[in-house]
């Protein structure tokens, strides 16, 4: 379940009393509910599932865990060079 | 950065497969509870990649799939009625309850309409004075505080005509009953990225404790998968459980507050019956008692009406990862996506309809 | 739609009539119904077969075999965003006998309207079509129209019927393909389908996606001239490439695989896609093509298509293998290769 997509708050309004955001994906846009991300701005990500933003994207642990993964790949790569009948990836 | 090409990235996945190979020194069997984790190990192969030690069993993470068939058969009775206009998510069009389906009733007539947020079923409400307007509100704790929110909007509104029909479930009782059946064989899990966004994972530590397993709450994108796998299997090589979070972009161990507030303020825990698996204790939300008149069950009085699964379909064994689609002497000969069973073939998430889909193991 | 002037409308200005919607009398056969033709229908298809009001057309084909297609559309919103019913009806039915490799000739045109449409919706139908038609070089020839009360069709059904003449020499054909033929899409995938579910009602999108429409009978034309041994054609419209692929496959006792990397996509129907749960592979095309052409010819296939308007995307999104006969494969980004079936059914948005 669960299917909520990264997007873009392009802009913050407020309709029947509730917050909500226009929100970009790739140039696909909706309305979400920013109920639960009232602190969203104008540039953050978030992630909506059904017209809701459920949380705010944090950018710097993304980065982290990405800049780790990279690491591990590199790794894993000169592992490979090294010893390329050991570690015996395919593709 | 947006979110979604880097954590599909080859190279990134690469390097994890590899670690995995590096680290797995004996088979284990590992659940992945989100149906939108199963979807994406299909669709981007990920089953075919990772050592043959790995075993990946889907958990019961598809609240469409697990929807109770008495309560499918109630919202088609409602439906049915010609002062309501029935509003539904995409998914649960086409899941078959005792003799009908959602998409059935519309042909025949019945103003059913697919939404896709709960706030459009609540517009609808506002704009049809003179109609009943019913929302089916089905899924897990991801999708509960967006359908709690659109009761508590209609209550501010005054709404009289607006009225759901909640069959929502919940996480951590399925892993326990998971776990603490003597058939289990599941020794790690992936934990639902989104279920945890809202939740957080405080939930899971006593689980985790009690049954001495490693949980990862775990994303959807490829690279999140293949992480969610490395986390599990190291903990399990090194004989260590607990929870360890992966999607650390969007998961909190609070989770997210707010909505776990109005969560409660609006629904509150029940017993519910799990399609295939029976009942769980504690493991539904219900409409709580000051808000009755939003619940649609009591609403209109819809009859009970006797179930009647098909004697072939196992879709509970499916569900708590006992069985595999192809273990089903049913499966792809007179179960298929076109003419399913039961609901694990019926929704594009459920293991036996990704399955079919996605793997070449059944082909005649 | 954008509010600058639009200059195709005024040279397309609605006659006066004495309603404003259509009435079960303009279907009747009587004066009012002649009226109705001539007024509001006729100028918009002018003809020499047509203006003579028989009931049929006769029509002068040049020697060769026939290629004879039908189709009915009844798309709802008829306006959505890059087209409207109009539109789909002429392009699809010319797209359908162009694919055999024939040359569009003459269409047919079968109106059902619901009793209240709006004629300024009706006429500006009319004028989508005439226009489809005039970029296409083919003529409508014959037409019928008939009024149904109200509630008894969505607004407007429309049945187009197309024929066209195959030059000699030519054999297309979905059992005709072979291993190593390479699998070529002449853009990107998805923009109709997209377009049109996101004005669905329910699902309230602002998009930037537009309806490919469009006739590809000069594309084709522009393949044959390079490669007359094409195997096959088909535009992938309900069902999506998918659908076709897997058509293709069984048809030739073929294996087909693909490659996720090459599959075009723009980033504003992706984003769609992915909020609504969809594959952009079961998703319907309206003026795309695929093409199966031999291997060797791939290369200059797609140079001559990039040429053409229509063609700028063409891309080798795979090829034919010997490998499981009658199934379609894809290659995903990370290597493993999955199967790529039918789908059943519409495509749903899904919150799972």
């Amino acid at each position: 379940m669960c299917l909520a997509v990264p997007g873009k708050v392009l802009e913050k309004f407020e309709e029947n009393g509730l917050p909500m955001g226009l929100i970009d994906y790739s140039g696909t846009r909706n309305n979400a509910c920013l109920a639960y991300t009232p602190e969203a701005a104008v540039g953050d990500y978030v992630i909506v599932h059904a017209g809701f933003a459920l949380q705010i994207l944090n950018e710097q642990e993304a980065a982290d865990s990405l800049a780790e993964l990279a690491r591990l790949a590199e790794f894993m790569d000169a592992d490979r060079k090294a010893a390329p009948n050991q570690t015996g990836s395919d593709s | 950065m947006k979110y979604l090409s880097e954590f599909r990235d080859p190279e990134l996945a690469r390097g994890l497969l590899d670690e995995i190979r590096r680290t797995i020194t004996r088979p284990w069997v590992i659940m992945e509870i989100c149906g939108g984790q199963t979807h994406s190990i299909m669709r981007h192969g990920i089953d075919q990649l990772l050592p043959d030690e790995i075993t990946l069993v889907h958990g019961p993470g598809c609240p469409v799939c697990v929807t109770p068939l008495e309560t499918i058969d109630r919202a088609l009775a409602v439906a049915r009625r010609e002062d309501v206009i029935f509003t539904s998510f995409g998914d649960m069009l086409r899941v078959p309850g005792s003799r009908d389906d959602l998409f059935r009733v519309k042909s025949r007539g019945g103003d059913v309409r697919m939404v896709y947020s709960p706030l459009e079923a609540v517009k609808l409400a506002r704009e049809n004075p003179d109609r009943e307007v019913v929302f089916l509100a089905v899924g897990f704790e991801t999708t509960a505080p967006g359908n709690a929110m659109a009761i508590k909007l209609a209550a501010a509104e005054g709404m009289e005509n607006f009225s759901e029909i909640v069959s929502h479930v919940l996480v951590p009782p399925a892993m326990e009953a998971i776990l603490a059946s003597p058939q289990n064989r599941v020794q790690g899990f992936l934990a639902a990225g989104h279920v945890c966004a809202i939740m957080g994972w405080q939930e899971y530590e006593p689980i985790a404790g009690r049954h001495r397993v490693p949980i990862v709450p775990t994303g959807f994108e490829p690279v999140d998968i293949l992480d969610g796998i490395l986390k599990t299997l190291r903990m399990l090589e090194r004989g260590e459980f607990g929870v360890e979070n992966q999607y650390q972009r969007a998961v909190r161990q609070q989770g997210n507050p707010a909505a776990r507030a109005v969560i409660d303020e609006v629904y509150q825990v029940c017993d519910r019956k799990w399609r295939g698996i029976g009942t769980i204790a504690g493991s539904g939300l219900a409409v709580r008692p000051e808000l009755a008149r939003y619940d649609a069950e009591l609403k209109f009085e819809v009859q009970d009406i006797r179930t009647e699964e098909p004697a072939q379909c196992i879709s509970g064994e499916i569900l708590q990862g006992l069985k595999k689609p192809n273990e089903c002497p049913a499966f792809g000969k007179e179960c298929t996506p076109q003419s399913p069973l039961g609901a694990t073939m019926v929704s594009s998430e459920g293991a036996c309809a990704a399955y079919f889909k996605y793997s070449r193991g059944n082909r005649p | 739609m954008n509010d600058s002037p639009d200059f195709d409308k005024m040279s397309c200005p609605m006659p006066l009539l004495d309603h404003d919607t259509v009435q079960l009398a303009h279907g009747a056969g009587g004066r009012l119904s002649a009226d109705f033709i001539e007024k509001l229908i006729l100028p918009r298809f002018r003809s020499a077969e047509l203006e003579k009001l028989e009931d049929q057309a006769v029509l002068d084909l040049p020697p060769g075999r026939l290629a004879f297609s039908t189709d009915t559309f009844v798309v709802s919103p008829i306006f959505f965003p890059g087209g409207d019913i109009g539109d789909l009806a002429v392009n699809g039915t010319i797209n359908d006998v162009a694919m055999s490799g024939a040359k569009p000739l003459a269409l047919s045109v079968g109106f059902v309207l619901e009793e209240g449409l709006p004629l300024a919706d009706f006429h500006r139908i009319l004028c989508s079509m005439e226009q489809a038609a005039k970029a296409a070089n083919v003529r409508i020839v014959t037409g019928d129209t008939k009024v149904v009360g109200k509630g008894h069709c969505d607004g407007i059904f429309i049945n187009t019927s197309g024929l066209g003449v195959i030059p000699d020499g030519l054999n297309l054909s979905a059992a005709s393909l072979v291993s190593g033929d390479a699998i070529i899409l002449s853009g990107t995938l998805a923009d109709h389908g997209m377009a049109v579910m996101t004005v669905r009602e329910g699902l309230s999108f602002q998009s930037t996606v537009t309806s490919d429409t469009a006739a590809l009978n000069g594309l084709i034309e522009v393949i044959l001239g390079v490669c007359p041994e094409v195997r096959t054609m088909r535009d992938p419209t309900r069902g999506g490439a998918a659908t076709s692929l897997n058509e293709f496959a069984v048809a030739s006792g073929v294996g087909i695989r693909l490659e996720d990397d090459q599959l075009p996509v723009r980033p504003d129907v992706m984003g769609a896609c992915e909020i609504l749960g969809i594959d952009p592979l079961y998703v319907a095309n309206e003026g795309k093509l695929i093409a199966v052409v031999p291997g060797e010819a791939a290369t200059r296939v797609v140079t001559a298509m990039r040429a053409h308007a229509l063609g700028a995307d063409a891309v080798v999104i795979g090829e034919v293998v010997s490998d499981h006969p009658g199934l379609v494969t894809l290659r995903t980004g990370l290597g493993a290769e999955r199967i790529v079936d039918m789908p059943v059914g519409e495509q749903l948005p899904r919150i799972c």
